[in-house]
């Protein structure tokens, strides 16, 4: 087990794009660490480069307290997990877990000991004589993860490993890698491009945008202040709504409608979001923003109201009973409003809204 | 052209990797190939003292000798018949065993063997059936009225080179066609079925077409063959007679050169074969979407 | 598909056939003539039925050295074959594959390059540079040698290419967790490459043997000693009798054991035989 640290990397490629620039990340021993961001965020590369598998531009990787810049992969104690598994065809699930070990010259008894344990843990002990070919894709994936397990690394890294199962699958998966995890207390690196599978596997998770990290945080931290409006409307589903908006005194100006704020906040133009679950149906009497009523997606627990408010697009989300007419009045809690620099996206520290627990400035 | 994405970074072991590959190729293929691109420049004295550089005299002559000329009319005619004869034959073996469900393979099995014979032995069957004392062809000729001796007629003796080297050729343009025939997708062929076309229509109308880089690709590596890789058949049979009549360029670079040691012309000669192969090479690789990529 | 087309199912069949018995012809009448003695042969056309003297004409060719021209017997011939296809195969075969290994797994210098010297050899035959090629054999004294006879043929273009394909397809993720597992470059090549390699490796080795039991221009170039005689040299000699009579009956006797093993090969080895040769392409 080791804590890793990774300070100031930069990925530049031959032609000077730099496809992750100056990130640093220090994880504890034992965290597992959701790296997540859309395709081309740099989350892949960066993962890359902490298992020896891309070259290192600038700054340093730390594992436990060596320098691993240099190092090959296999000499930086790490396991990976592929996303196509990358079980070797040709060997039986028994050699694909024991070969890594073979490699470092384990003794035979303990690889037949630490591939029996890793085996049991996985529930693959029946299938350790067959080929990965005559397996599942869930069973190929336990096998990938038993490859990592049995060389008892001090550290995970994981490539997005769950994006060839079918959707059923993936949720069982995923806790199984955190129920894992847990139980090994290994340092964790995870990549994903799925937010969902982010929030509920993460420690602490890492918003890439662009090669730079937009927000690090818990995932509540991340969900309930993300730091800009792309981690916004990248966390949480449905995404965040993203509305321009002006601030006039004490009320909020969105189209033609207006909200009561509980402070006051400096005037001008802000872009505003609001999650569509915090948005409720005005009482009789109520002020607050005249919503047109466009189609409705049935959840089964919710309804999906998509809608407008003026000319900008809006989503709401309601109890399942609820009656929805046409034309509708929606308010919503002051204080779960969020600003964002209308510019920069940046978010907004006004009184009466939270402020991000910690948010990173991009270098 | 490109790697993996990850690689290895040991500087010395790609070198030692290639090495051998690489000597045989400098050593027998690039080195020689130089040479006779050099010896065709240059003229040597009988006794092998001294070379003088003529510049394009050997190649002049050649141009101007009616014997070279005859040869690369005749290649062109071998190539082209042995060309459209086994593919012809092929195709309508292809067409035929594609359509065959349950019998296909073994029909396969019987059509496929004559690829393993050697030309050599190809050539010498050939020749025997068509043997004018002891053969089979020629006692059934004479029947309709043809007298058959390649000894003498050298029409006759070109077209038994084409049959035999047609017909060690056939099972390979067989195998392509029919690969090519299976790669046509299904659903085509059910969707053209609905539209009311029988299966002899099926195979003008969309089989067919959809052949077309196979047919070219095919043409160029049958051309390819006949050039190059029928000398065996042209040696153990008519060694180039009657009267030079199967007298085939690659056979003429071997008769003037490793028989007759006429150094000059026969580089001159291997030079313009080289350019041959090139074009070809170059075609296959340019126009025929095959699975080398760079 | 529903069809119903008897009249084209019985043409088709009846062509297929007829095209077998056209192929097949020069084979039977071979085996036919190989059991006549010359005196029926010389006599008139080929019989078409087998005559009584096949153990007679087989055993003078396997045993007897004067089949024609102070020829080594069939068997020392034979064994040549085998050696130079053996030797072909197995060379090529492992050039190709480490040459390939080198040109995808690893990023060096001149890498381009060493694939275009490799990529010219596609375009050299032997049939076009015989001279010179000849005397580069003769300057290296390779000339009546197992190395002369074998080693200028085992460079390949094709078969480099298909190992370069085949890894193409090999996904990179491989080759990381082997990284990961610590394996370095040689020991991925053994564990994992060449394992995974083994249908490609037995689909050329098919297409590569009949490919060196076949040679005849290079033989007849390089060897003048009748101990280094394939049975494809020895066919050329049977048939080339000054003022005397071939031997037909022997003849084809010899026809037939020269192309009994590559035609058993492609048959027995059909499946490996046809993906080799669709997808080395020549």
């Amino acid at each position: 087990m080791a804590s890793i640290s990774i300070d100031k990397v930069s990925k530049i490629y031959t032609g000077g794009v730099k496809a992750v620039n100056s990130v640093s990340i220090d994880i504890a021993d034992g965290e597992f660490i959701v790296l997540v961001g859309p395709s081309g965020c740099g989350k892949s590369t960066l993962l890359r480069m902490v298992a020896g598998l891309e070259t290192i531009s600038e700054g340093e990787v730390s594992i436990g307290e060596r320098i691993v810049n240099r190092m090959e992969p296999a000499e930086r104690d790490i396991a990976m997990v592929f996303q196509n598994y990358a079980l070797y065809p040709h060997m039986t699930v028994y050699q694909n877990l024991a070969y890594g070990l073979k490699n470092r010259g384990t003794p035979k008894a303990e690889i037949d000991a630490r591939v029996a344990e890793a085996a049991r843990m996985l529930e693959i002990t029946q299938y350790l004589e067959r080929k990965p070919r005559a397996l599942s894709g869930g069973q190929r994936q336990r096998v990938a993860m038993g490859r990592a397990i049995v060389r008892k690394p001090a550290a995970f890294l994981f490539d997005e490993p769950l994006s060839n199962l079918d959707a059923k699958l993936r949720v069982s998966m995923r806790g199984e890698i955190k129920r894992l995890q847990r139980r090994l207390g290994t340092t964790s690196i995870y990549v994903t491009h799925d937010q969902l599978e982010a929030m509920t596997l993460a420690d602490r998770l890492v918003v890439l945008n662009g090669g730079e990290i937009e927000q690090i945080g818990s995932p509540l931290e991340v969900y309930h202040t993300p730091a800009s409006t792309f981690v916004a409307s990248f966390i949480g589903s449905p995404a965040m709504n993203l509305v321009r908006a002006e601030v006039q005194g004490s009320k909020l100006a969105i189209g033609s409608g207006q909200l009561d704020l509980s402070t006051t906040a400096p005037s001008g133009i802000v872009t505003v979001g609001l999650r569509a679950e915090d948005l409720r149906l005005a009482l009789a009497g109520e002020t607050g923003l005249p919503f047109r009523l466009d189609y409705i997606e049935e959840l089964g627990s919710q309804r999906l109201a998509h809608g407008f408010v003026g000319d900008q697009a809006l989503t709401a989300a309601f109890p399942a009973e609820t009656f929805l007419a046409e034309n509708l009045c929606l308010v919503i809690d002051p204080a779960r409003l969020h600003f964002f620099d209308a510019t920069s996206g940046k978010r907004l520290a006004l009184e009466g809204s939270r402020s991000p627990a910690r948010s990173v400035a991009s270098a | 052209m490109d790697t993996k994405k990850t690689t290895f970074n040991n500087r010395l072991l790609p070198y030692l990797l290639l090495a051998p590959q690489l000597f045989i190729t400098l050593v027998f293929f690039i080195w020689p190939a130089a040479q006779a691109v050099k010896s065709s420049f240059e003229r040597e004295d009988p006794f092998g003292l001294s070379t003088v550089f003529v510049g394009l005299l050997h190649y002049e002559r050649l141009f101007d000798d009616p014997n070279y000329l005859d040869a690369l009319s005749r290649t062109a005619v071998f190539a082209v018949s042995v060309t459209a004869l086994s593919m012809l034959l092929g195709l309508a073996f292809a067409a035929s065993v594609d359509r065959l469900v349950r019998s296909g393979k073994v029909y396969t099995t019987l059509l496929v063997w004559p690829y393993a014979v050697a030309p050599v032995v190809a050539g010498v069957l050939w020749w025997f059936l068509f043997n004018s004392s002891t053969g089979l062809m020629p006692f059934f000729l004479e029947k309709i009225g043809i007298h058959w001796d390649h000894d003498l007629n050298g029409t006759q003796a070109m077209i038994l080179i084409i049959i035999a080297a047609a017909w060690k050729q056939v099972s390979y343009n067989f195998l392509f066609f029919l690969a090519g025939l299976q790669s046509v997708p299904q659903s085509l062929m059910e969707a053209a079925a609905i539209d009311g076309s029988g299966p002899v229509k099926r195979f003008w109308t969309i089989s067919l077409p959809l052949l077309s880089p196979t047919t070219f690709f095919l043409f160029i590596i049958n051309v390819n063959y006949t050039m190059f890789d029928t000398f065996p058949i042209v040696d153990a049979t008519t060694v180039g007679g009657p009267a030079q009549a199967t007298t085939t360029l690659v056979y003429k670079v071997y008769q003037d050169g490793y028989l007759g040691l006429n150094l000059g012309s026969s580089s001159a000669q291997s030079v313009l074969l080289m350019l041959i192969v090139m074009v070809l090479t170059f075609v296959q690789f340019r126009y025929v979407e095959r699975r080398v990529q760079y | 598909m529903v069809e119903n087309r008897p009249l084209l199912n019985i043409l088709t069949h009846a062509f297929l056939l007829l095209g077998f018995a056209i192929v097949a012809l020069p084979v039977y009448v071979a085996v036919i003539a190989s059991t006549h003695d010359i005196a029926t042969l010389m006599s008139g056309p080929v019989p078409l039925w087998p005559g009584s003297h096949f153990i007679e004409n087989y055993t003078q060719i396997l045993t007897s050295a004067s089949a024609a021209n102070g020829l080594p017997n069939y068997s020392h011939m034979a064994l040549n074959s085998l050696i130079m296809a053996l030797v072909i195969t197995v060379g090529k075969i492992a050039i190709s594959i480490l040459s390939a290994f080198a040109i995808v797994y690893f990023r060096f210098p001149f890498r381009v390059l060493a694939f275009w010297i490799i990529f010219v050899t596609l375009m050299l035959p032997v049939e076009v540079r015989i001279m010179p090629t000849y005397k580069i054999v003769a300057d290296l004294g390779l000339l009546n040698s197992w190395a002369g006879l074998t080693i200028p043929l085992i460079a390949s273009a094709t078969a480099t290419f298909l190992f370069r394909q085949f890894f193409m397809t090999i996904p990179d993720e491989i080759l990381e967790a082997a990284r990961v597992d610590g394996a370095g470059p040689m020991k991925f090549f053994r564990d994992i490459l060449l394992p995974l390699s083994r249908t490609n490796i037995g689909a050329l080795s098919v297409i590569l043997f009949i490919y060196g039991w076949v040679q005849y221009l290079w033989p007849l170039l390089v060897t003048t000693d009748p101990g280094y005689y394939t049975l494809m040299m020895g066919m050329k000699r049977m048939v080339t009798v000054q003022d005397g009579v071939i031997q037909w009956n022997l003849v084809m006797a010899g026809a037939v054991l020269a192309m009994l093993p590559p035609i058993l090969i492609v048959i027995f080895m059909q499946r490996l035989f046809i993906r080799g040769l669709t997808e080395t392409e020549k």
